[in-house]
């Protein structure tokens, strides 16, 4: 066929002129505000401007798009054609205000090297998949920001929420203010300002918001200063305890470097757990496993055992409970971390629900062994004990109540819980050590599985079982050369969900082969 | 009531002649509407029009100034019933609902409608909710249109032509006695621009004026013989005189160049998204100037064979660009093509995708796809032959989490749902269905309670084989906006004339909270236009269902617990139905925010609650979030080296709902969580109290911290 003469294509030179910017935002983020500012500004600097977003239930917590474009006004008042929506690859500013939402509109295209100024907030809003992993299933920020290094022409990232919080302001305003920064859109900051003075509500904060955001924005080196080491806890107490101490620690800083350094925090937690003498126990406990260890594996097992063998020892009973919710660092904490002001009163109530298991726990071990093997005892202790409480700690009596239960740090090592406990402790780190010898990095290994056991109650119970099934199912295959390789498959996969089907699945493979 | 107010912007309503009008789609709709001389308007809430509803709502005042009623309905069956008052009366009416679903629910009416035939014009704003953000099922209200032959407009998405299509809309409406529907995709609800504005006009004709001069005509009722009548006239005459109207007014446009070679159909809503991809690859410029003969399609029912058959004149290859499937336009311009004996290559589907949005990319894939088997020498060499090397990005669908909405923080119906799951660990997994609502986001991590939908207000309905009970038995979700808009009927007098031994659950919190927070029957709050404050359990008792369990705090997730079993294993006959009733808390936040801050500046004692979690009790296995997903409660990594796992950790967007706490002691969790209340200026007395307990609790702090060791990062 023949063309004729209009019809090679002739790009227009206007279209150069078009800013398209899209807003990747959580609902309630603020999204919708901070597209009407960007909107005001470009009207009013004469630009057409056009705004689009596809609300609806996603403003309840989904992932919003709100989608910009703007050119110039011409004379003649003739209207731009403008696109309803972003597309890939066709987008000059993208605004993330979350970091997996920046990683999202990588996914869709939307960050280009060619054309793509990004300016993302490096926070989290952990999604709920992430959250209810019982272990850690938090997504990884740094893979996206490097992602976001390689695809886009510009990278703007800083953590605009804290900022916008720490001037009592949100997120958009300061996002905005990085906008202005980026001198990605041709309008003088004054022209941002007053769109944000136009809109009228929470006026002064939003304004030193978007300041802070501007300032991130031109020096985002600041932003890292932050995630400077935080300073080691520090001993304090009467001085003969403090001389005491002095000794174990430097028994602690006597082991190899890379078990040192997890033995002094384990030290710590012992000590403040129970007392010197216990910390005493966790160092010769420690240095039994560190005497059948070898530097060739980096004393990897005792490195392990330093941490796992302070974390057994100091395990979750309600005399350690009592303690930490009575401390006065505690109430300090809450009072700062609420802006509890001198003219505020503060009530403080705690969420209690024990058990029979924990009283039985509580009594001396023979007896609260003989309770516990009775059903009726323990139906006894069910209907005496067993239900809600909810403490007032800011008020005498129940604050005098849980101060004399975190008093009973004498009494513990007598009690049917402490007892289980160190029985349980033993077996484990006889196990790990009978199978250092035969198997080095299946017994670290082991020693990890310790992993598995937390939280109270029923999720306490849950975890020892886990436990119990994974150190079983190692036994099936602690013959083979692979075992340390599945040992480490299995305590992962029994960190996945909370009825253990990834765990199910692990130990049927095992199964099927073992 | 509503969440969003739009009082603000109802003043841009009352602008006049020649002035002009910048703001949102739905506003500008509105306005449309009244400089129209619309006679009464209705509709039923629901995204992307909530919005029109809201505005509505808002505009009362104005709208009783200029004699128009406005109703807010039932559903959208009671709206496209309403225009029942068209049929007779030479009086303009409008009612908005969202589609695909909104139109079923309406199809009886609107079918009696398009059968009668109107004498006013008669409009249905339709807000099609389709791609990306849709809450529904991917389906197209263009059928509807086809199967009762009313006519469908879908203009430009831009303020001007979406403002011109209701007036048009209105004159098609009686030039050619069928009603009408604009229908507005769900980005030009929300687009942003400016028209010029006219006058309002007050209807020539009132509804009150009308009912004082009553009118009928059996010509108009559907029933035989007169309905099959109505088939034949919309075919012999309101059809003809519909394309007539169209071609006379031109309501499609013909853009670019009068010869060429290859042609795009589009439907209107289609049209800013085909001139961005022509402008991508050169063929077109800013202003939509385009190198490409363009046919828009402002009316996609009915399509007019002359008309296109002239746009195809000396084409070869036509490409029809039309979003959704089935391919309705496409199928028939294809037949006007194959009766004609033509020769034109028609393309659509063959080249766009069958089924899904058309974005951007798809738009631009497409179109360069047609062009180049079409016209290969209209394209420039980038697009024929790309050789650009572009950097490979990293992979990232593995690391990025899904992120589906959910319940906001302090929602009332996490508790309820947290029973649920509470309850099932003691009984199993138990036969559910839910409805439509924010409810239904409990059918998702972590609660996964409920497994189907079948539409609004057929929650329990949808349990109906299962009321015969069993071993253990069904139970049903609704929300207090589905009960009103058809539940009442289709579910619980089902239930309770089958004699139902199934539970359903009311999820009440105040008024229709998922669409926006617009007024319901059972609604709390005061409304000077509207009957609210009528209970749901009256309406139960009322239908004969004894078995009504009220839970007033919904936050009581021990109570609600305990309700759910008990509904679930008691010995009395026929349904059990829970009412639970809990404010949104998005909405309640919205009000009260402002409030409490007010009352506290003025002195007045304010106590204001939020959870905390003690890190060092904390264990980080996340029981608890596994029965909340609360936004407001999240993970933080510690900075201990002997901690593996994240603990569970609160920010301050917490509204100190209460449910961490409930659930912690209901399922037995771990005693880590904490409320604080800041009591803002407490009583005198108070705060004497509080000093003396604070005196002794450091005395006995300072006096144990003396005595033994403590590690503490020095602050």
């Amino acid at each position: 066929m023949t063309l004729q003469d209009s019809f090679t294509p002739k790009p227009d030179p206007a279209l150069g002129g078009i800013i398209k910017l899209a807003i990747l935002a959580v609902g309630g983020q603020g999204g919708g505000v901070l597209t009407g500012w960007i909107e005001a500004v470009a009207r009013s600097s004469g630009y057409a401007a056009q705004a689009t977003s596809v609300a609806g239930v996603s403003q309840r917590t989904g992932a919003t798009v709100y989608y910009v474009e703007m050119a110039p006004m011409l004379a003649t008042g003739a209207m731009p054609v403008f696109s309803l929506q972003p597309a890939a690859g066709d987008v000059d500013i993208m605004i993330t205000a979350e970091m997996m939402e920046a990683g999202r509109s990588i996914i869709r295209g939307f960050v280009t090297p060619d054309r793509t100024t990004l300016i993302t907030s490096t926070h989290r809003a952990l999604a709920v998949s992430e959250k209810m992993v019982p272990g850690d299933g938090i997504a990884d920020s740094a893979e996206v920001l490097a992602a976001a290094e390689i695809a886009a022409r510009r990278v703007i990232a800083a953590d605009f929420d804290a900022l916008a919080i720490a001037q009592g302001s949100v997120i958009s305003a300061s996002l905005l203010g990085a906008l202005a920064a980026s001198a990605t859109l041709p309008f003088p900051r004054g022209a941002f300002e007053a769109a944000i003075r136009a809109g009228g509500k929470g006026l002064e904060a939003s304004l030193r918001a978007f300041a802070a955001g501007f300032d991130a924005a031109t020096t985002p080196q600041a932003q890292n200063a932050e995630a400077a080491a935080k300073p080691a806890p520090e001993p304090r107490g009467p001085a003969n305890l403090l001389a005491e101490w002095q000794r174990l620690e430097s028994r602690a800083k006597a082991m190899p470097a890379p078990v040192a350094e997890l033995a002094l925090p384990g030290l710590q937690k012992v000590v403040g757990f129970q007392s010197l003498a216990y910390g005493a126990d966790y160092l010769t406990r420690l240095e039994t496993v560190l005497a059948t260890d070898t530097p060739a594996k980096s004393f990897a097992l005792s490195r392990e055992a330093a941490k796992y063998i302070a974390n057994a020892m100091a395990y979750d009973d309600v005399i350690r409970v009592a303690d930490l919710k009575t401390r006065g660092t505690r109430f300090d904490r809450i009072t700062r971390e609420m802006g509890v002001k001198d003219r505020n009163v503060m009530h403080l109530t705690e969420f209690f629900h024990p058990r029979a298991e924990e009283i039985a726990g509580m009594l001396p071990a023979r007896l609260g062994a003989r309770i516990q093997s009775s059903p009726k005892a323990m139906a006894r202790l069910t209907r005496w004990f067993d239900k809600g409480r909810r403490l007032r700690t800011d008020s005498l009596p129940a604050f005098l109540t849980l101060y004399l239960i975190g008093g009973l740090r004498f009494w513990r090592p007598r009690t049917l819980r402490h007892a289980q406990e160190m029985a349980h402790l033993e077996n484990w780190l006889a196990l790990a050590l009978t199978t250092a010898a035969r198997n080095y990095d299946l017994a670290v290994e082991i020693v990890k599985c310790r992993r598995l056991v937390k939280g109270y109650s029923d999720t306490h119970a849950r975890g020892l079982s886990k436990f119990d099934r994974v150190l079983d199912a190692i036994a099936l295959i602690a013959h083979r050369d692979d075992a340390p390789d599945w040992a480490r498959r299995l305590r992962e996969a029994a960190l996945k969900d909370e009825e253990g089907k990834a765990l199910n699945g692990a130990i049927a493979t095992i199964k099927s082969f073992a | 009531m509503a969440e969003r107010s739009f009082k603000a912007e109802v003043e841009d309503l009352r602008l006049g002649q020649g002035e002009t009008f910048t703001g949102e789609g739905i506003l500008a709709i509105t306005k449309a509407l009244l400089e129209n001389g619309v006679g009464y308007v209705g509709g039923y809430q629901g995204a992307p029009i909530s919005h029109l509803m809201d505005v509505l709502a808002d505009a009362e005042d104005l709208l009783t100034e200029l004699g128009v009623r406005y109703e807010a309905n039932a559903n959208e069956a009671a709206a496209a019933a309403m225009l029942a008052a068209s049929v007779h009366y030479p009086i303009r009416g409008a009612v908005t609902f969202k589609g695909s679903v909104g139109v079923n629910v309406a199809s009886d009416a609107l079918a009696n409608l398009a059968s009668s035939g109107v004498n006013g014009g008669a409009l249905i704003i339709v807000g099609e909710d389709y791609g990306e953000g849709s809450s529904i099922m991917q389906e197209r209200s263009h059928a509807f249109a086809m199967k009762s032959q009313f006519w469908l407009l879908d203009p430009r998405p831009n303020l001007p032509c979406i403002t011109k299509a209701v007036k048009d809309g209105f004159e098609l409406s009686e030039a050619s006695n069928t009603p009408v529907m604009l229908m507005v995709r769900i980005r030009s609800c929300h687009v942003t621009g400016s028209f010029t504005t006219r006058d309002n006009q007050r209807p020539p004709l009132t509804v009150r004026d009308a009912l004082s001069n009553p009118q009928s005509d059996f010509a108009r009722v559907v029933l035989p013989p007169m309905s099959f009548s109505h088939e034949q006239d919309k075919i012999k005459n309101r059809w003809p005189a519909a394309e007539r109207f169209v071609v006379d007014n031109g309501l499609n446009e013909v853009f670019g160049p009068a010869n060429a070679p290859v042609g795009i159909v589009l439907q209107g809503g289609m049209y800013n998204g085909v001139i961005r991809a022509l402008q991508r690859l050169g063929l077109a410029d800013l202003y939509g100037n385009s190198q490409v003969p363009l046919y828009v399609l402002n009316v996609t029912y009915p399509l007019v064979s002359e008309e296109f058959h002239r746009f195809c004149e000396d084409k070869r290859h036509i490409l029809v660009v039309e979003e959704g499937q089935p391919e309705f336009i496409e199928q028939q311009l294809s037949t006007f093509l194959y009766r004609k004996g033509s020769s034109v290559m028609l393309h659509g589907k063959d080249i766009f995708p069958m089924a899904g949005e058309y974005t951007g990319q798809v738009m631009l894939d497409s179109l360069s796809a047609f062009l180049k088997q079409a016209a290969p020498d209209m394209l420039p060499a980038l697009v024929r032959a790309p050789n650009e090397e572009r950097p490979e990005i990293p992979d990232l669908t593995k690391t990025v989490p899904i992120r589906p909405p959910g319940f906001c923080t302090g929602c009332p119906e996490r508790p309820i749902f947290a029973a649920m799951k509470l309850v099932q660990q003691e009984t199993g997994k138990l036969q559910i269905t839910a409805d439509i609502g924010c409810h239904l986001f409990g059918s998702l991590p972590p609660f996964e309670v409920g497994g189907a939908t079948m539409g609004y207000g057929l929650g329990p309905a949808a349990n109906a084989a299962f009321d015969g009970g069993g071993e253990r038995r069904a139970i049903s979700i609704i929300g207090d906006g589905g009960f009103w808009h058809n539940g009442l009927s289709s579910s619980f007098t089902n239930m309770a004339f089958n004699k139902s031994d199934s539970v359903a659950v009311i999820v009440d919190n105040y008024y229709s909270a998922a669409t926006g927070g617009q007024d319901i029957m059972s609604s709390r709050a005061d409304n000077p236009t509207k009957a609210t404050k009528h209970p749901i359990s009256k309406a139960l008792r009322g239908i004969g269902i004894d078995y009504v369990v009220e839970v007033d705090r919904t936050y009581d997730v021990g109570r609600m617990r305990d309700v759910l079993r008990e509904a679930l294993t008691t010995d009395t006959p026929g349904p059990k139905v829970i009412v639970a009733s809990s404010e949104c808390m998005l909405n309640k936040q919205r009000r009260e925010k402002p409030l409490a801050a007010k009352a506290i500046r003025e002195g007045r004692r304010v106590e204001a609650p939020r959870f905390g979690i003690d890190e060092d009790i904390c264990t980080g296995d996340h029981a608890c979030i596994r029965l909340s997903g609360c936004p407001s409660l999240s993970l933080k990594r510690l900075d201990d080296p002997l901690r593996d796992d994240p603990v569970a950790s609160i920010d301050q967007s917490c509204v100190g709902c209460g449910n961490c706490g409930e659930v912690a002691d209901a399922a037995v969790l771990c005693p880590s969580f904490y409320r604080a209340d800041v009591v803002h200026n407490p009583t005198k007395r108070e705060a004497r109290l509080a000093a003396f307990s604070a005196r002794v609790t450091t005395w006995l702090q300072a006096r144990r911290a003396a005595k033994r060791l403590t590690f503490e990062v020095p602050a």
